[in-house]
């Protein structure tokens, strides 16, 4: 699955790093290092993180594969 | 026919092009959809694959924690586009409304978003920027390569450029104990960013994690032996290190060649457009149907006298995607001005370093919080009286404070908002090197929340 964090919101309060300890891991004091892939499995974790964000700032993929470019179209 | 009637049809059926399939590219289709954007849509990109995150290029994917092919951006909606991937656009043509494509296509358009960004700037002498070994760090090509060669354990890693980029790359290699040798013509890592007084402390962090920094040289030559493996640095105070992977971490190159005859304002700052995101053309005239988002973006900010600023941010990508695609199918009288406080971060050495505003927008800084000494504190800089930016090193949360106080345009220097007063709290000279964007001029402050509603009143000057 796909993920991303706005790290320009994030303040580090690591609700995800303890709901997808995983997906989500404090780097230092307040840090937050993520994977931007985390397998499958974690799905419910993940989904848990992002809804407990206090700055919601965790982005879950909404579509998974659809509408998926395949390489260079014909003209 | 009115114009709201031309606009609803342009809404309904028209052609939108976006050049430039990165983040601000995808988040502008996702938003002009929202709008309720019915026509076709093309997505133009001179990389194949979908749109992916560059940050966790020089931090996740270095680490080896996130394969380079998985950054791939999440999608926000469906944006039903076709997709013209691993081309990239070589010319527009704003008489008859299409953009050419290097292949040789075109592309008609009614309306078109560039935002294709910045491509690392390449070690300049080019036998040995093809050395085996040296590397950029921009796609996630280059990161891959970038990976393998620092998990194969070099004897030596010797990164050009302490700006963050740079430093963000010695710290995963410190963090792995691979030797790295840090070189800065500047006096000081972040110095160009954020300014002597962040710059020394930035110093002081590297050479704690054992980086070998050096400052104020120039790297004059990169040597390579018999099989075209990078051995060698050459310094200019007569100096050299033995690296077996340089990084080139120079910055950025605005991608705008492909609009030199354009007759759009552009130029290596970027393609100039107003805070609606419209792009000026060379006459200093704003267009009605070409519009600019993300890192190639140049816009005036009211905040900061007018000027007008490129931002290679993450968050200013996404936000003047949203306007710009707003902007796009509405009527004058309902255009939003991009208003936002530039936000930035990097992760370094363990540390969380983040910034609102606009630092180099400044002739004074103070730590207003916090420990400099703990790496745990928040600096204000102001300029003639009021706050125009803060940054912040592990102390984030404090940051929308610093944030509504550049929005207010308070007084500089602001007082400490929490019991941790730090002892000597008096401002200093910013000391930028080079020019900086300081100039007199007019004083605003923003109100409002929401995008649509967001807006400036001009105010009188504190001193």
């Amino acid at each position: 699955m796909r993920v991303v964090v706005d790290l320009s919101r994030c303040q580090g309060y690591a609700q995800c790093a303890f709901l997808a300890p995983d997906a989500f891991r404090m780097h230092g004091e307040e840090a937050l290092m993520y994977s931007s892939n985390p397998d499958d499995a974690q799905r419910h974790q993940v989904l848990r993180a992002a809804a407990a964000c206090p700055l919601q700032a965790i982005l879950v993929d909404q579509l998974e594969g659809r509408d998926a470019p395949v390489g260079t179209s014909p003209s | 026919m009115s114009t709201a009637d031309t606009l609803q049809g342009f809404k309904r059926d028209g052609r939108v092009v976006i050049v430039g399939a990165s983040l601000a590219g995808l988040r502008a289709a996702e938003a002009l959809r929202d709008e309720g954007f019915t026509g076709k849509l093309t997505m133009i990109g001179d990389e194949l694959g979908e749109p992916y995150d560059r940050p966790p290029l020089s931090k996740q994917v270095l680490t080896g924690w996130v394969p380079a092919d998985g950054t791939t951006l999440p999608r926000r909606r469906d944006i039903d586009a076709e997709w013209l991937l691993g081309v990239p656009a070589d010319g527009l043509d704003l008489a008859n409304n299409h953009v050419r494509l290097a292949d040789g296509r075109t592309v008609p358009f009614d309306r078109m978003l560039i935002s294709t960004g910045v491509r690392a700037r390449p070690w300049p002498v080019e036998a040995e920027a093809a050395l085996d070994g040296v590397f950029v760090v921009r796609t996630r090509e280059d990161a891959a390569g970038l990976q393998r060669a620092v998990a194969a354990g070099p004897s030596r890693v010797l990164i050009i450029g302490a700006g963050f980029t740079g430093s963000e790359i010695a710290s995963v290699c410190r963090e792995r104990d691979i030797p790295v040798t840090v070189a800065e013509l500047a006096p000081s890592p972040l110095v160009g960013g954020l300014g002597a007084m962040i710059g020394e402390i930035a110093a002081d962090m590297q050479r704690a994690h054992g980086v070998d920094l050096r400052c104020g040289v120039k790297v004059t030559q990169l040597e390579g032996d018999a099989q075209g493996r990078v051995r060698r640095a050459h310094f200019s105070d007569g100096s050299t290190v033995d690296a077996d992977v340089v990084v080139v971490a120079l910055g950025g190159i605005r991608n705008t060649e492909w609009l030199r005859d354009s007759g759009l304002a552009v130029g290596v700052w970027g393609v100039a457009c107003d805070a609606g995101c419209r792009a000026f053309d060379l006459n200093g005239l704003v267009t009605d149907d070409i519009f600019v988002a993300g890192d190639v973006a140049r816009s005036p900010n009211p905040m900061y006298e007018y000027r007008f600023i490129s931002l290679e941010h993450w968050a200013n990508a996404v936000e003047q995607a949203e306007i710009a695609a707003h902007n796009m199918v509405s009527t004058q009288a309902n255009r939003w001005p991009h208003l936002s406080i530039p936000t930035f971060w990097s992760i370094q050495f363990g540390v969380n370093i983040k910034s609102v505003g606009v630092p180099t927008y400044a002739d004074e800084v103070v730590v207003t919080q916090g420990s400099v000494a703990d790496h745990r504190f928040v600096a204000a800089y102001g300029y003639q009286g009021r706050v125009t930016a803060a940054v912040s090193f592990n102390n984030a949360k404090w940051l929308d404070h610093y944030r509504q106080l550049i929005e207010r345009a308070a007084p500089f220097p602001p007082p400490c908002p929490t019991p941790d007063q730090p002892l000597d709290a008096k401002p200093v000279p910013v000391d930028f090197p080079g020019p900086t964007l300081l100039a007199q001029g007019a004083t605003v402050v923003v109100t409002g929340h929401d995008p649509g509603e967001r807006r400036v009143t001009a105010m009188r000057q504190h001193r």
